[in-house]
């Protein structure tokens, strides 16, 4: 299988949601289920399929034209899809674990009576997330970009009788759009600057640190712009509140936006523009890899203090992305591709036992309320441990190789970076400790019946306890780290050379003692009381209340007092002419005729005198 | 001199048309017959847009020159009047207003619009910009029961005399600074200030009938009490005469002057997308939404006026034929709705409509979409186009004004469309689906994936306007 496959990775996700969107009602559930399931499983067989042939047919990447899609005088963009090492892997996670995560929610959302239109959803979001990763110009990228966010507004907002589902998803779309501002204009500039938007002809321009155009400001301005969108996207600070709110959604639709889409893109962005970002000179460094280290640390501090289990993993994912964005600050793109990759395994282990919890409790989600869960689901449990291990770091398990790597890559370049990123880990291993030990030892808080999830939910969590065990040696030195091998040619040879054993010895014990002081502080589903640091840290330090003090509150005052003095005449002034109308008609006329209207004409000369006065002070 | 009027053919067809659908209701009774005028009524309006299709170049005198900005608005202007009567029947012979005035009106009014954006002259386009007015403000009371109606009549009217006079003043301040009236003698001038002044004033009158702000305030009032197709109409057709007039002056004929005009035109631009969109954002009923809603398109429109090259000239004319088809799309999807006998116009009566009519609550979501600028709808790409071209033209923070906007406008648009698949059905709303309305959505739907999905047929068209730009 070649190239040529590739739209079909995108079309066959397209073609069930298109299926199942149109005839749902019509299928049943058990034909809906085979439908959406399928065209996942079949995109990645062709994924698969296409990616073997990758290495024979050499390092540069291949390009499906379909069609000329916009065209203005020079400047041309044809919806196209390009297929490479990166967007290989990025559509093998996606729609591997994508394909794992519809069979869990075969079984999760059995008795959901929207059940067709969440397989349609869930199936437009795996093809969106495809046309992000495979897109052969930013403008293809961007519109799979947006898709994402339009389909994770209908999934977060999936239950939306519940307020507060309706709210989270308004509040992604809306912080997204943020983050998706800043991204068109660095659209608008990188064509501004280069004449192109093709991926290949961008690669080709700025191949070799960037030539001629190595650190120019609109170089800088654009990579700075591309980066805050990539913020928005994979909930980054300063723009992460959408992410924990996000939790309203379904939960193996959590898993799906944290593991496998969505959040990941942002990275995905700056792998994909990196001679880009190479070339703009002390972005990656000044920029990216604080912005990573600062999220990482901060949001695993937040997590430490979370008592809703999804909450828990929300900040969790935040802080790993953090990672990966560090990774690649300080130059690491393979790192940060092979943490994504192992993350994608453990976090959505992780959250499908959250969901099987879930779903043996009837929603019942808080630690506070949980607790010995390992007698009545030891599969659970067993998936929740590898997940939380995986997640500290701990050897063998895949998070230990990417985040060793990370460590290593910071280490590198940047010692400071590099403490964050430990002191970070320690937290890690220590909010993952945290929960495991709230939600599964000590006492049962929990009636008898609580048990293992049905088949369809407990497989694939199987198969991601297997992925994240052993997942991280596709990109372990004594495997020969074929993931490296296959990104060789995107990133160089950043991030390869192997760590020295001390560094190792380093990173490991800071995990274990993670892990040991966790165990050790909740000793029995103990909860320690960290006075008013655990406060603030609990109120995620205060941000997002900052946020509603100082944009939320002044915004919506703004948009009040546009809409009261603004339109001010219009609604209250035409109700109490038509109540007048009403009562007496005939005299109505003079109503229209005084204060409305003469007031809009006031306004029309007052516009043609700021005209005027222009000219005359011109 | 001979004259020839070859050149005219598509307007003198589209009156004949006026004509005829007036004279339908002397002669007919049922409502049967009434169809069958409207159907030749209809068929005419293919038959210019044949006409204007295959025309090349031509000229009435010094007043009127059909060009390719002319056949392309010309086209454009067929299009929203097809799809103006096309989503009025339905809904009038269900509101007991099914009468051959109405489509009269739709199609004399169009005549002012095809005229107006092939004048060549100040004068002329004074006339025809009363002719495509005057209609507008009969078809907004067209619900004489109504007192909305009645009062949005009025108000448009006293307004729209208003800025009427000032154009007319700007063009007597133009033809003292000139000697002439006529866009040939114009385009050499030099920038005196009566000419300045002068042209000030009628960007005035043409940005009052685009909905520019600050000359806006009308358009909230007389939208929300017009009868839906009515407004549906009114929206776009108005538009696509100001913004071609608007073209037509200034980055046609007066490139030489763009220094001078170009400041004050990208502050209209700005001032009307950022009003626009954040006067809609607390809007709760829907027709006053969608009004600032098109308040903030005639802001993007001007962008690439603006923008003052020739992508910005072409940019609005693609802009124009996609705002075309997803603004009457969704003002087209209000045609179907009624409350307690009245329009259904509360983003609320909206509750419920996916359940109902699946398609319908789709179609709906497709306009918002593309109101928004999402991809891959013909408002993604007609917007990126008009920021493309303030970019080429130096205007850098208009296109960042423009981005931001279209940002926050999502959260008024999505409201609309989310309101939509929430279930259920709000009591006492309902649904009244038409064919023919059903038929003007199906093709403005397909019409706005089209221009988003494969928009290069409509862009190498929209481009060849480009060419008139000395």
């Amino acid at each position: 299988m070649d190239a040529r496959a590739v739209p079909w990775i995108v079309a066959l996700p397209l073609a069930g949601a298109v299926a199942n969107g149109l005839w749902g009602g019509r299928l049943g559930r058990r034909g809906v289920s085979l439908v959406a399931c399928l065209a996942v499983l079949a995109a990645f067989l062709v994924s698969a399929g296409a990616a073997r042939d990758l290495a024979a047919a050499g390092p540069s990447p291949q390009v499906v034209r379909l069609f000329d899609w916009v065209a203005v005088g020079e400047f041309r963009a044809s919806a196209a899809l390009q297929w490479d090492p990166l967007s290989a892997l990025l559509a093998l996670v996606v729609t591997g674990v994508g394909f794992l995560i519809h069979v869990y929610s075969v079984g999760y959302m059995a008795d959901d009576p929207d059940y067709s239109r969440y397989f349609t959803y869930l199936n437009l979001f795996v093809a969106s997330m495809l046309v992000l990763v495979l897109g052969a110009n930013l403008l293809v990228l961007f519109v799979g970009w947006e898709l994402v966010g339009l389909c994770s507004y209908l999934l977060i907002g999936f239950w939306f009788e519940r307020p507060a589902a309706a709210a989270a998803g308004r509040k992604a779309f809306v912080v997204n759009r943020l983050g998706d501002a800043a991204f068109v204009l660095g659209i608008l500039s990188v064509w501004a600057l280069l004449g192109t938007l093709e991926f290949r002809e961008i690669w080709r321009l700025l191949g070799d640190g960037g030539g001629a155009l190595r650190g120019h400001p609109g170089l800088v301005a654009a990579s700075l712009l591309l980066f805050a969108g990539a913020t928005g996207k994979s909930a980054q600070l300063p723009l992460y509140v959408w992410l924990p709110d996000a939790m309203e959604g379904p939960t193996p639709v959590s898993a799906l936006i944290h593991a496998a889409t969505m959040v990941t893109a942002g990275v995905f962005l700056v792998g994909r523009l990196w001679p880009l970002f190479e070339a703009a000179g002390p972005v990656l460094g000044a920029v990216v890899a604080p912005v990573g280290a600062a999220t990482a640390l901060f949001a695993a501090t937040v997590a430490v203090t979370q008592y809703d289990l999804k909450r828990v993993l929300a900040y969790s994912t935040i802080s790993q992305l953090g990672y990966m964005f560090l990774a690649l600050g300080v130059g690491g793109g393979g790192a940060a591709f092979f943490h994504l990759t192992t993350h994608a395994f453990f976090k959505a282990l992780l959250f499908l036992a959250a969901g099987s919890v879930m779903h043996a409790l009837h929603g019942q989600i808080d630690l506070r309320h949980l607790g010995g869960l390992r007698r009545y689901m030891p599969l659970t449990f067993l998936g929740f441990v590898v997940g939380a291990l995986s997640l500290a770091g701990i050897p063998p398990l895949s998070g230990f190789w990417s985040k060793e790597e990370i460590l290593h890559a910071a280490r590198a370049h940047a010692v400071g970076v590099w403490a964050v990123a430990l002191v970070t880990s320690f937290v890690t291993a220590y909010y993952a400790t945290r929960a495991a030990v709230l939600a599964f030892f000590g006492e049962a808080h929990q009636p008898a019946h609580a048990h293992d999830p049905p088949p369809a939910m407990a497989w694939p969590m199987a198969g991601l306890v297997v992925l994240s065990a052993v997942g991280g040696f596709v990109g372990a030195g004594w495997a020969a780290a074929p993931l490296h091998a296959l990104l060789q040619p995107v990133f160089g040879e950043h991030g390869k050379a192997a760590a020295g054993s001390g560094e190792v010895v380093l990173a490991v014990s800071v995990a274990v003692a993670g892990v040991l002081a966790g165990w050790w502080a909740h000793r029995g589903r103990r909860e320690p009381d960290l006075g008013p640091v655990g406060r603030v840290l609990a109120a995620g330090w205060g941000v997002e209340a900052l946020y509603d003090r100082a944009l939320v509150r002044p915004a919506k005052a703004f948009s009040r007092l546009l809409a009261e003095r603004v339109d001010a005449g219009g609604i209250d002034r035409t109700a109490s002419a038509l109540a007048e109308a009403v009562v007496r008609a005939a005299s109505a006329v003079r109503t229209w005729q005084t204060g409305n209207v003469r007031q809009y004409a006031a306004g029309v000369l007052a516009g043609a005198v700021v005209l005027f006065a222009y000219w005359v002070l011109r | 001199m001979t004259v020839d009027l070859r050149p005219l053919a598509p307007e003198v067809v589209v009156a004949a048309a006026a004509l005829l659908a007036l004279l339908a209701d002397v002669f007919t009774r049922t409502s049967r017959a009434r169809a069958v005028w409207w159907l030749v009524a209809l068929v005419a309006l293919g038959w210019a847009a044949g006409a204007v299709w295959t025309a090349g170049e031509g000229a009435f005198g010094v007043l009127y020159a059909r060009d390719g900005l002319a056949n392309a608005l010309q086209l454009v202007g067929l299009a929203v009047a097809a799809g103006g009567m096309l989503l009025a029947r339905d809904y009038l012979a269900r509101v007991g207003l099914d009468r051959g005035e109405y489509y009269a009106l739709v199609l004399l009014s169009t005549v002012g619009a095809m005229l107006m954006v092939a004048s060549q002259d100040l004068l002329f386009l004074f006339v025809a910009l009363e002719t495509l007015s005057v209609p507008l403000y009969v078809l907004a009371g067209f619900a004489r029961d109504s007192h909305r109606s009645q009062e949005a009549s009025l108000k448009y009217f006293l307004l729209g005399s208003f800025a009427s006079a000032l154009l007319l003043y700007g063009v007597a301040l133009v033809y003292g600074a000139t000697g002439s009236t006529g866009l040939a003698r114009l385009a050499g001038a030099e920038g005196s200030f009566p000419l300045l002044v002068g042209l000030g004033l009628v960007v005035v009158g043409l940005g009052f009938k685009a909905a520019v702000v600050p000359f806006h305030a009308w358009a909230p009032d007389v939208y929300e009490g017009a009868p839906v197709p009515a407004v549906a109409f009114m929206s776009v057709l108005a538009k696509v005469g100001a913004v071609g007039a608007l073209v037509r002056l200034l980055p046609l004929t007066l490139p030489h002057l763009l220094p001078a005009w170009q400041p004050l035109l990208a502050a209209l631009s700005a001032a009307t997308m950022v009003v626009g969109n954040l006067a809609a954002l607390r809007q709760t009923n829907l027709k006053r939404m969608l009004a600032y809603s098109s308040v903030s398109h005639a802001g993007y429109l001007l962008v690439g006026v603006a923008a003052g090259n020739g992508t910005g000239v072409w940019s609005a004319v693609y802009y124009l034929a996609a705002y075309a088809a997803m603004n009457l799309g969704a003002f087209g999807v209000l045609t179907f709705l009624e409350r307690a006998g009245v329009e259904a116009d509360e983003v609320e009566d909206l509750r419920g409509l996916a359940d109902r009519s699946p398609a319908l609550a789709a179609a709906f979501a497709v306009f918002m979409a593309s109101l928004t600028g999402l991809p891959p709808t013909a408002g993604f790409v007609g917007k990126f186009y008009l920021f493309m071209a303030a970019l080429q033209g130096g205007l850098l923070w208009l296109a960042v004004v423009g981005v931001i906007t279209s940002v926050v406008s999502v959260a008024y648009y999505l409201r609309a469309a989310y309101a939509a698949y929430l279930g259920p059905g709000r009591a006492g709303v309902r649904l009244h689906p038409g064919p023919w309305a059903g038929v003007g959505l199906g093709v403005s739907a397909a019409a706005t994936l089209l221009f988003g999905v494969l928009p290069g047929p409509l862009t190498t068209w929209a481009q060849r306007v480009a060419a008139l730009l000395r």
